[in-house]
């Protein structure tokens, strides 16, 4: 592979907005953050702050733990009976594995977006409305569904077919209906894990252009294997890899560097990530 | 490696590969068309075994609830009536407990516990239903017999439910007793086909249900059931299919007596039922008549069963499924 492919540059230069490291408020503050699967440890010795209305990516080769760690700011490793998760992960300032946080109430503040698209098998409509009524909100559902499906750039496509099944949708579209779907339910932070790894080019400019446009309103975090959208959509960048351990050969993820996105594609502290991004590793 | 010649592509196909392929075909159209002739026979064979019943009693033999044999009179409908009582009941009482236990199996039951619970059900339905009749009429009925007039007690001040929920059982065998032996029968069945549909349902379905901060319930009501929806109608005509056809449990609590009635605590009788106690004893005319029961028997379970693939496909079309 030329280096001259991989080259993170352009993407930098084409971008349409610019970084915005504002500092302001802090959304996340992760530290010593661990995460087993029974006696495998899949990554550990995290420490992170997320900031709020800022996109934030993850990237790094496959195994490297970039999604376990994405998985914990809404407690979806919960549902892995395996997964212990150790050290604490503040929420504006309470932390979710408090034995006392709901991880329900939790994942109502912090949506997800899976690799996959996974729209339920009800129509377009009731793949939105099913956020705001299990939150209990009879009101106006109308205008909730018109309103997600529009800051997901899917209105004008979607309106004259909202009862029909969302299997009906491409690919592309059904990524930006669980988009609407998970902003629906108003949340405080957009968790996306690997969003466009499904798509084709098109499909995933349109969800960049469409986190662009709500990051305005969303802490957003994205997982990406495409360094390129990284370079393009985020304000900061974490590199994650993935490092042999111990006598047994088990690999175990670690944080590398964490930083304002244009430093760490232009100007990396670690050597590590600039042989990443510079594609002579991974 | 020889450079490859496409000449090759030209010559004559390997005759014995071609020759088993065919062979493999034609064993399967067979097999196939089989089902289909071997359905066609059984009608013919039967309907024409019971034409002199349906030629002798005409319309009556559906419309009729006389079943007299020493008068030559025969009516089936009590007995499709029966059928129909016995069924309902065994639906209404299995098909919410079956949901229920391949629910728990499949999102609740703690991963060492789900083992256990699934061979216990499979190892239910395995077990003959003559066991099942025995059981129920030399335990259950003796026990729920002077139960049924409490129970009656409850209902007694409300219109409908004061007439459903009535009767006279002999000795505890009744349309109830016959259902709720029916409905512990096909329990099992219901069970572990519904527990097959849930296990398809993709995980991430379930994730991005939890991930909008779904309860486990709410997760299960977005999620597993809209998914399931049509895997569980199946499973649950399938079990109507077992509760219609189910001969010897009936036979044995329903208590032989041809009358139409509300009251599910009087004893009735089934049309499987009727044909397994009465086929032996019975000639000419009178055995027409019971073979005659057998062909109604079939064309309900067979519009049944229609009825239900259509809704199904519906069904999946709407979520869009198919």
């Amino acid at each position: 592979m030329s280096m001259a492919d991989d080259d993170i540059r352009p993407a930098l230069a084409e971008r349409v907005d610019d970084i915005a490291v504002t500092d302001d408020v802090e959304v996340f503050e992760v530290t010593g953050l661990a995460v087993r699967y029974d006696e495998v440890t899949a990554i550990s010795e995290v420490d992170l702050t997320i900031c709020e209305r800022e996109i934030t990516a993850f990237i790094g080769p496959s195994g490297c733990g970039k999604s376990t760690v994405l998985r914990c700011f809404n407690r979806m490793n919960d549902l892995i009976d395996s997964a212990h998760v150790e050290g604490s992960v503040l929420y504006h300032g309470v932390d979710l594995y408090d034995p006392r946080v709901d991880p329900v109430v939790v994942r109502r503040r912090i949506g997800m977006v899976f690799q996959k698209p996974n729209p339920f098998p009800k129509s377009i409509y009731d793949n939105i409305a099913y956020g705001p009524r299990i939150a209990g909100i009879k009101a106006d559902l109308d205008g909730i569904v018109e309103q997600s499906l529009t800051r997901a750039g899917l209105w004008d496509e979607a309106k004259d077919r909202l009862r029909t099944s969302a299997l009906g949708l491409s690919g592309g579209q059904q990524q930006r209906l669980c988009i609407a779907r998970a902003i629906a339910v108003s949340p405080d932070v957009l968790l996306m894990d690997e969003p466009c790894s499904s798509l084709d080019p098109i499909a995933t400019g349109r969800i960049e252009e469409l986190m662009r446009e709500i990051k305005n309103d969303y802490t957003i975090i994205i997982v990406t294997h495409n360094m390129q959208q990284a370079a393009r959509v985020s304000d900061r960048t974490a590199f994650f890899t993935a490092e042999v351990h111990g006598p047994t050969g088990q690999r175990r993820g670690r944080l590398v560097e964490f930083d304002n996105t244009g430093t760490i594609f232009s100007n990396p502290a670690d050597e590590r990530t600039e042989a990443y991004i510079t594609g002579r590793f991974g | 490696m020889p450079p490859f010649a496409a000449e090759t592509l030209l010559h004559d196909r390997d005759r014995r590969g071609v020759a088993t392929d065919r062979a493999f075909r034609s064993v399967s159209v067979v097999a196939g068309f089989s089902v289909l002739a071997l359905l066609g026979l059984i009608l013919v064979s039967t309907t024409n075994a019971a034409w002199p019943a349906f030629s002798a009693q005409g319309l009556r033999f559906f419309t009729s609830t006389t079943w007299d044999v020493p008068k030559g009179e025969f009516g089936a409908l009590a007995f499709a009536y029966g059928t129909l009582i016995v069924s309902v009941i065994a639906l209404v009482l299995a098909v919410p407990v079956s949901i229920g236990i391949s629910l728990y199996i499949t999102e609740v039951a703690p991963p060492r516990l789900r083992k256990p619970v699934i061979y216990t059900i499979d190892l239910l339905a395995t077990i003959p239903s003559v066991v099942y009749g025995l059981w129920g009429v030399r335990v259950f009925a003796p026990w729920i017999d002077p139960r049924y007039e409490s129970i009656a007690g409850w209902f007694d001040s409300i219109p409908v439910l004061n007439t459903v929920f009535n009767g006279r059982p002999i000795s505890g065998v009744s349309f109830m007793t016959a259902g709720i032996i029916v409905a512990i029968m096909i329990t099992p069945i219901i069970t572990s086909l519904t527990r097959e549909v849930l296990t398809t349902v993709p995980s991430s379905l379930k994730q991005g249900a939890y991930a909008i901060g779904a309860t486990r319930w709410e997760m299960i009501r977005g999620a597993v059931l809209p998914h399931s929806r049509g895997g569980i109608t199946a499973a649950v005509m399938i079990g109507l299919g077992r509760a219609m056809g189910e001969t010897i449990a009936v036979a044995l609590v329903i208590g032989s007596s041809s009358v139409v009635s509300a009251r599910l605590f009087n004893p009735g009788d089934a049309m499987a039922a009727v044909i397994a106690n009465q086929f032996g004893e019975s000639t000419g005319d009178y055995r027409a008549a019971l073979i005659g029961l057998g062909v109604v028997l079939f064309f309900i379970t067979f519009f049944i069963n229609s009825l239900a693939r259509v809704w199904i496909t519906r069904g999946r079309r709407r979520a869009g499924i198919l």
